[in-house]
């Protein structure tokens, strides 16, 4: 399993209903049903994707996410997933509403352009980055809303949101005492796990 | 019939009846003391009876759905190209039970049978049957055969609303549902075009109250037309556009009103086929069945609620240009599912074929379709037999 997969494994609480926003192949949701008896549904809409986890016995729903989240009701289950899939949307902003409205948690994953990697590419090469995190290039890529940990920290304080976790998966310095001290620098794939803020929870 | 048959065919099958005796209470109030239900199967029940998948018909359906009759056969069932060895139903997994339903006219008790109590045809008689109807005389016929719960029910249009009937009523007797380009009720709109259909073959001269067969005569011209309605809710615009055009018999404009355009022959064609092969009363108690099929309406029309006692998985799946049953419709019945917190997985496949496209080959489809039936065979243990 990929590493920010593995994490977000140990996060999700046992029997949880779960919405797994851009499922793709349904890994994550299987193992989850497996190891911890979470339910829930995958959304995805590639058609590979979709017959993957068809396959598998994961729930799957074809749905656009740019369309939004409309089809759910408030509170529609515990906790929203969206790994490598925020940076893609057309608003970004919105959907972290529309997360915190069908469920009181959130679990979102995305590539960090601050990586000191994309950094030192943008910096000297003059380019824009390609990495394994980044592996399109400028014209087809579908990452057309790139952040940095620090950007979507601000996003949430805007927001009122609370970050109840963080982490980084799948850089070289994964473990290292660094990216823990340094995660906007040294972190290449940013997790961060988002409750309502207290605004919310009340209202 | 090709003349050496293909790998993936059932072969010649021949259709089986089973009577019953016991009668059978009707929601018109009604009840058919005694009915009779023709059938096929393809591939073998295993010892252990979970490996049965019930396939529900449409409209004009009935059940032919796979493989030939004679060799003499012109086409194979009207659902070959998802029903045999390696096909989405894969006949070396599963045990296929597919029926004609009561009121039709392929054999099954209808219209076009004696009714035991005037010992005269049914005819317009016959009592309305509902989709809840059909699905209690499935059940008997499932006692019949020796299967306490379907491996899954699959149906595509009318089928698919047997299917969702199925799940809601008789929760325990099957494990998976398979509702393909169907509706949890149907609008206004396709109650108008049925109305219109069933105008048609009531104001044919020759339908005289539905009694055409002591007339010695059938409303042929109001089935025709009937069917020549219905036949183009079925296809999409595009695909009618693609295969016709405004492409003329002729190279010239005739100004008359004979068939000028080949849309026009195409449609009279399929009219003319349909008026000599299917009965007007079975037509009309057919469309009467899709008008009334409405589960949430007895939930203050929460179909969520009406789906709470299903415990099956569930696939839903639609076609991109289906205007009949439009994409919109399935995504209502899953938004339900998912409300009532089922297991359910939903796919909108992209297709030009309109309505007609769950009848039809296609890869995404059959992906789709096929993957879903692979992880209910593995579910139930059943290896593919040699």
């Amino acid at each position: 399993m990929r590493p920010d997969l593995t994490l977000i494994h140990r996060w999700v609480p046992e029997g949880a209903q779960v919405l797994d926003l851009a499922c793709g192949d349904g890994t994550l949701l299987d193992a989850l049903a497996r190891d911890k008896g979470v339910t829930g549904y995958g959304l995805e809409i590639d058609p590979d994707g979709i017959t993957a986890c068809l396959e598998r016995g994961v729930n799957v729903i074809e749905q656009d996410l740019d369309q939004g989240l409309a089809n759910f009701d408030d509170d529609a289950c515990d906790l929203v997933i969206m790994t490598q899939a925020l940076q893609a949307l057309r608003r970004p902003d919105r959907m972290l509403d529309e997360m915190l409205r069908v469920a009181s948690e959130a679990i979102i994953t995305f590539p960090n352009f601050a990586y000191w990697r994309h950094r030192l590419y943008l910096g000297f090469k003059g380019f824009m980055p390609v990495s394994r995190s980044l592996p399109y290039a400028w014209y087809d890529t579908p990452n057309i809303h790139l952040s940095t940990f620090n950007d979507f920290e601000r996003l949430c304080t805007d927001k009122g949101l609370v970050i109840t976790d963080r982490a980084v998966g799948r850089g070289d310095h994964e473990s290292h005492w660094s990216s823990r001290l340094w995660p906007n620098l040294f972190g290449e794939i940013a997790i961060f796990r988002v409750g309502r803020g207290e605004a919310r929870r009340h209202g | 019939m090709p003349e050496t048959l293909p790998a993936d065919s059932v072969g010649l099958v021949t259709p089986q009846q089973a009577r019953f005796d016991e009668p059978l209470p009707l929601a018109c109030g009604k009840t058919l003391p005694a009915y009779e239900l023709v059938y096929e199967t393809y591939g073998e029940l295993n010892a252990e009876r979970s490996n049965a998948v019930l396939i529900c018909h449409a409209l004009s359906g009935h059940h032919h759905a796979a493989g030939y009759h004679s060799p003499d056969d012109r086409k194979p069932g009207w659902w070959d190209a998802h029903i045999g060895p390696g096909k989405a139903i894969d006949t070396d997994r599963f045990f296929v039970v597919s029926l004609n339903n009561l009121g039709g006219c392929h054999g099954s008790t209808g219209p076009c049978h004696i009714n035991p109590e005037t010992g005269r045809l049914w005819g317009p008689e016959f009592p309305v049957m509902t989709v809840g109807d059909w699905v209690d005389s499935q059940v008997r016929l499932a006692d019949r055969l020796g299967i306490e719960r379907f491996a899954a029910v699959v149906g595509g249009s009318l089928g698919g609303m047997q299917v969702l009937q199925w799940a809601m009523r008789y929760p325990e007797r099957i494990a998976n549902a398979v509702v393909i380009a169907a509706t949890p009720r149907l609008t206004a709109q396709n109650i108008a075009f049925n109305e219109v259909a069933r105008q048609a073959i009531r104001s044919d001269p020759d339908f005289h109250g539905g009694w055409y067969a002591a007339h010695d005569t059938v409303p042929r011209r109001g089935l025709k037309l009937a069917r020549m309605v219905g036949h183009i809710t079925y296809l999409s615009e595009h695909s009618m556009g693609a295969k016709f055009g405004r492409d003329l018999r002729s190279d010239e404009l005739n100004f008359g009103y004979d068939v000028e355009f080949q849309v026009e022959s195409y449609l009279r064609y399929q009219g003319d086929a349909f008026s000599t092969a299917f009965d007007a009363n079975t037509y009309l108690l057919m469309t009467k069945a899709l008008d009334y099929f409405d589960p949430a309406a007895d939930h203050q029309g929460d179909l969520a609620a009406a789906l709470a006692p299903a415990s099956c998985r569930f696939l839903v799946v639609s076609f991109s240009t289906d205007w009949r049953f439009t994409p919109e419709r399935s995504r209502e019945l899953v938004d339900a599912l998912m409300r009532a917190r089922k297991p359910v997985s939903y796919a909108a496949i992209d297709s030009p074929h309109g309505h007609d496209a769950f009848l039809l080959p296609d890869q995404r489809y059959g992906a789709v379709f096929g993957g879903f039936m692979k992880r209910v065979a593995r579910d139930l243990g059943l290896e593919e037999r040699h």
